[in-house]
Formats: C-alpha cells, sequence, structure tokens
C-alpha cells in the first residue's frame, strides 16, 4: 500500500479475493468521506464492477499480473483507478446491455452498471495494459467527508 | 455475508430461499448449482425468494438471467435487487412477486 494526504494505493493479485477487497475498500473510503446511503453502494459496485473486468477480463487470473486500485479525493470529486496489465478491451465490441437482443445475456452489464452509478467512467488503454477511471462528484453539506463535518 | 440457499415445497411449487449476496464466485455458483439440482430432480416449477438478498452484481444478475429459461419467478425483491433490475430493464422480464401465495398460483 502507498499512501499520501489525499491519494491511497493498493497493489493487488489477480484474485477473486481483489475483487471482495477492492469492494470492501470503496465502502470503507466512501463512507469515511461522508457519501450517503445510496451513493456508497453505488461507488462499491462501480468498484466491484471494475475490479471483475481488471481480475477476470483484463489480467485473466495471471498470477504474475497485479491489479492496481486508486482512490484519490480532490476538492470536489472521489476519484477512482483500477489498472490491469491485460490486452485491453475494444469499447466498440461491446454491446448495449439494454438492447432487445441484449437482455437475456448472462455477461457485459459490468460497464453500464458503471456508468449508471458513477457521474464519470473513462477507460483507456495504457502502456502496460488498461486504465479504469472512476468519479463521483461529492454532493451536499457533507462535502468535506466526515472530518469537515466535525 | 455469503450466499445460503434452502428450498421447500409449497403446493406443488419449489421456492428457493436465498439469502446473503449472489456475486461473482461462491454466490453465483450456489445458485447455479441449486437450480441445477433442482431440475435433476424433477422439480420445473422454481420461485426464486430473494428477500434476504441483500447484494447483487452483474454476475449475480447473469446468474438470475440463466435462471431464467427455468424460472422466471422472482420473490420479494429487496430494494437494491429491484433497483438494479429496473435498470437494467430486467424487471419487467421476470414475473415479481411481492407475495409467496401470488408466485405459487401463478403456476396454476
Amino acid at each position: 500500500m502507498a499512501m499520501t494526504e489525499q491519494r491511497v494505493s493498493y497493489t493487488l493479485d489477480s484474485s477473486l479475493e481483489t475483487i471482495d477487497n477492492a469492494e470492501e475498500k470503496a465502502t470503507r473510503i466512501a463512507t469515511e468521506l461522508g457519501f450517503p446511503d445510496d451513493e456508497i453502494m453505488q461507488i462499491s459496485m462501480a468498484v466491484r464492477e471494475g475490479a471483475v473486468n481488471a481480475v477476470l477480463h483484463g489480467n485473466a487470473y495471471a498470477p504474475d499480473k497485479k491489479v492496481v486500485l486508486a482512490f484519490e479525493r480532490t476538492g470536489s470529486d472521489l476519484i477512482i483507478t483500477i489498472q490491469d496489465q491485460g490486452t485491453g478491451m475494444d469499447l466498440s465490441k461491446i454491446p448495449n446491455p439494454l438492447a432487445p437482443e441484449n437482455l437475456l445475456k448472462t455477461s457485459g452489464r459490468g460497464i453500464f452498471l458503471m456508468r449508471s452509478f458513477m457521474d464519470v467512467v473513462e477507460i483507456r488503454p495504457t502502456n502496460t495494459g488498461t486504465e479504469l477511471k472512476l468519479i463521483k462528484h461529492v454532493h451536499g453539506p457533507t462535502a468535506g467527508g466526515k472530518e469537515a463535518s466535525k | 455475508m455469503s450466499m445460503k440457499v434452502g428450498s421447500r415445497q409449497v403446493d406443488g411449487v419449489t421456492i428457493v430461499d436465498c439469502s446473503g449476496r449472489i456475486t461473482l464466485g461462491e454466490g453465483s455458483v450456489i445458485l447455479r448449482d441449486t437450480v441445477r439440482d433442482l431440475l435433476s430432480k424433477g422439480n420445473k416449477k422454481i420461485v426464486l425468494n430473494l428477500q434476504d438478498v441483500n447484494y447483487i452484481d452483474s454476475s449475480g444478475i447473469g446468474e438470475l438471467v440463466s435462471a431464467f429459461t427455468t424460472s422466471k419467478n422472482l420473490l420479494n425483491l429487496t430494494k437494491k435487487v429491484h433497483d438494479l433490475l429496473q435498470i437494467t430493464k430486467l424487471y419487467t422480464v421476470f414475473d415479481v412477486k411481492d407475495d409467496e401465495a401470488s408466485a405459487v398460483k401463478s403456476f396454476k
């Protein structure tokens, strides 16, 4: 784990445990920042889906590949990045899960859920894999988190 | 909380009581195996009671969709699961009931 005052990052294995771990970290950090319960659920689920993509579709459970998960608090946003070391994805080939012909497909909803729950979702290739950036704007009087509200 | 299931018979219909999390890994596998096991024993009228399912991810949604051909009958959705099925446009695909008697009756 590497930590600065406003940013914390974790280097994690490509395992199922990492997915649960990432979700738990997201829940804890979103709670500490004072997000309301419904947004905590949204953030934790988006991070879970991002971690699923990184572990399964990106790194394909490869033991020599890592997932880097980072949380950064800026003045108005919680910025979460998830990097994998996979071969990348072609977003144009991801079908719309809401299209009638795709409704009964058993997969393909992860990115859709992330986009439903977060204010910004960016996916870009890097030199070593794929980087997913998830941004949630901080709303309301608890914008400074629990520390600021004391 | 990990996924737990139990099943019981009501007027010839199998109610599968699910609790915990239906997520990638153990939760999805348990649900899949339970439905397969019931089918192999000739139980074809299946209702998934999700009253105590407090969390479901995209893999869990996929598992519900996978079970759809067997059971499109869902019972007692929590708000989280209800909302997820709404935004994925699956709510109207499944036959969702709020009371067990109606779910059982739907097979008549």
